[in-house]
């Protein structure tokens, strides 16, 4: 009999990130993420944890930055508006250098927008999540097992690195079921949180998490160093998948839900003769610019897949830097994009070659 | 499987993703096959699932002659649950079957408004369960599952409906593992087990895998997948 569950991808995320040792959840209920709390609610109590309801996102965001300064893993979930709302405590947080997880399972918007599945919030997690110098870690999941692996590799990523991780899901792959293997998460050496400030008992001098700075040298200084710890995630932190990239002509780009109707349109244009292939962004920040770069060398177009109106497309252009031309392709404001019409493109793309 | 279990209004249950959906739309299915003469109606009565749901098999639906019964708004971005007006009328409706698909536990609490009626008129209640499911995956956890539906409906249950599956990636291996679970399940709440279910498109060998294990009086249902496609 097989190790697996059968799980939405909302419950995957919830049990992963107890499975990761995540104590304390801080949420407000939203369409179509509030299964993660909601099994929250049901499996941390009974291993000792807290599953708070807060009034709003904007006290589940301060809860969460409060649980992390006591160095806790801890953790909030919302979707798209939910986000906006949490967003001045996510640059608070990033700004007191403390580790948590957010999750982000995107609704159509702008707005109220919609309840179905979206891509909008591309820009919103890897550029405008807040106000001032900061970035996130972003990571997006494609598959049930990814929503679970990807959970508790970024709680491991936001204690590395002190910084707050998001997961970029949606919809879809909140909602649709799929089986997951909970055996099979690598696990990293973590750095101690000698910043927490859970009591020094006088034994230490104190710990103080703060984000103001009456000097802005002062503030220059930490902005720089902490940018240091950035070029780090950059550096060794870069993950992407690749899909028969190897002789392809046309690659196309896409991440989430929308990768895997890619595959399927790459199957049906290999199918017609059409040598396409798929890089998956597996970090959206850090973007895997290096790697477009090289295969830029040897591709002749670029595809970006969205549910969106074409946010990623800018990364992928930055990345290509000109070599070769990078045309977009999105349904938008919660429409899935068909695997028929993705073909349709990239056959499109490749009789104008 | 035993279709003496199936009432003319015949409301199915359980905990949400056990697999519920596709048995209702299957069973609809297998009805209409069976007696082609005779209507055959599914209501979606999903309170909870605001994408995965009966309307996605709306088209499948017709072209087997079940007529599905839908909530005006089953898909679009209406996020308040809406259920579909014509069911109230079909309840004591002896011609045809009328199947429900009840969707998680705020589905039961809102069919608990037609229950003086369904008593009156008699109805076959259905649970299904699914050991690959976590919070339903052992047979004392399906069964606090299944009397939550029932204080929630305050309705019965009279039969256990074994649908232990894996979605797409589910193995004859997988469904031969799940039926002593379906047993263990439908012999603590002392109901009959309806049937296991099993996709002859994922699984083609489950029967004859079975039979290898002396279970080939188990009671199969095949069924054909009604989940919506994405990629």
């Amino acid at each position: 009999m097989s190790n697996k569950v059968l799980m939405k991808g909302n419950e995957a995320i919830a049990e992963a990130a107890i499975s990761a040792g995540c104590l304390y959840f801080f949420g407000y209920p939203i369409t179509p993420q509030t299964e993660v709390a909601e099994y929250m609610a049901r499996r941390l109590p009974k291993v000792g944890g807290l599953c708070l309801q807060a009034e709003s996102e904007v006290a589940a965001i301060n809860m969460l930055m409060g649980a992390s300064a006591a160095g806790t893993r801890a953790m909030t979930s919302s979707s798209s508006p939910g986000i906006s709302l949490k967003s001045e405590g996510i640059s608070y947080i990033a700004g007191c250098d403390l580790p948590c997880l957010v999750v982000n399972v995107q609704r159509g918007g702008p707005g109220l927008g919609g309840i179905q599945p979206s891509q909008q919030d591309y820009y919103q997690a890897t550029r405008g999540v807040g106000h001032g110098d900061l970035r996130l870690i972003v990571l997006a999941p494609s598959s049930v097992q990814e929503m679970a692996s990807l959970t508790a590799e970024a709680f491991d990523l936001a204690d590395t690195y002190r910084m707050p991780a998001m997961l970029l899901a949606d919809g879809a792959l909140g909602q649709m079921m799929e089986p997951v293997d909970f055996s099979v998460f690598p696990k990293r050496e973590l750095p101690e949180k000698t910043w927490a400030t859970n009591g020094h008992g006088g034994a230490r001098k104190k710990n103080i998490v703060n984000s103001l700075f009456i000097d802005p040298n002062e503030l220059e200084n930490s902005i720089r160093a902490r940018y240091e710890r950035y070029a780090k995630v950059e550096e060794n932190e870069v993950r992407y998948e690749e899909y028969m990239t190897e002789d392809a002509e046309i690659i196309l780009v896409a991440f989430g839900i929308t990768a895997r109707i890619a595959k399927s349109a790459i199957t049906e244009a290999r199918a017609k003769g059409v040598k396409a292939g798929l890089l998956r962004p597996i970090t959206l920040w850090p973007f895997p610019k290096k790697r477009l770069g090289e295969l830029a060398d040897r591709a002749k177009a670029f595809l970006s897949v969205e549910m969106s109106m074409g946010q990623m497309v800018d990364d992928v252009r930055l990345a290509v830097n000109g070599k070769k031309p990078v045309s977009f392709f999105g349904r938008t404001g919660g429409i899935i994009p068909s695997v028929e019409e993705v073909a349709a493109e990239i056959m499109k793309l490749a009789e104008s070659l | 499987m035993d279709f003496g279990f199936i009432r003319p209004l015949t409301v199915v249950v359980g905990h949400y993703g056990a697999g519920k959906t596709n048995f209702a739309v299957n069973l609809a299915l297998a009805l209409k096959a069976r007696e082609p003469g005779r209507a055959v109606r599914i209501a979606d009565f999903d309170m909870v699932n605001p994408y995965f749901r009966t309307a996605d098999a709306a088209d499948m639906l017709r072209r087997g002659g079940v007529e599905p019964l839908l909530p005006a708004f089953a898909n679009t971005n209406v996020d308040t649950p809406s259920l579909p007006p014509r069911l109230a009328s079909l309840i004591g409706e002896e011609d045809g079957y009328t199947i429900v698909d009840v969707g998680g536990d705020d589905g039961s609490v809102a069919l608990g408004m037609y229950r003086e009626r369904m008593k009156e008129a008699g109805y076959a209640m259905l649970c299904v369960v699914n050991r690959y499911r976590p919070l339903i995956e052992d047979p004392a956890a399906a069964l606090d599952c299944m009397r939550q539906i029932e204080e929630a409906a305050g309705l019965c249950c009279t039969a256990i409906v074994n649908d232990s599956n894996l979605g797409a990636e589910t193995t004859a291996e997988d469904v031969l593992a799940g039926i002593s679970y379906g047993k263990a399940c439908a012999s603590l709440v002392a109901l009959p087990l309806l049937c296991h279910c099993y996709f002859p498109d994922l699984a083609p060998d489950t029967p004859a895998l079975l039979a290898a294990h002396g279970m080939e009086d188990e009671p199969l249902f095949a069924m054909k997948s009604a989940t919506k496609k994405l990629f």
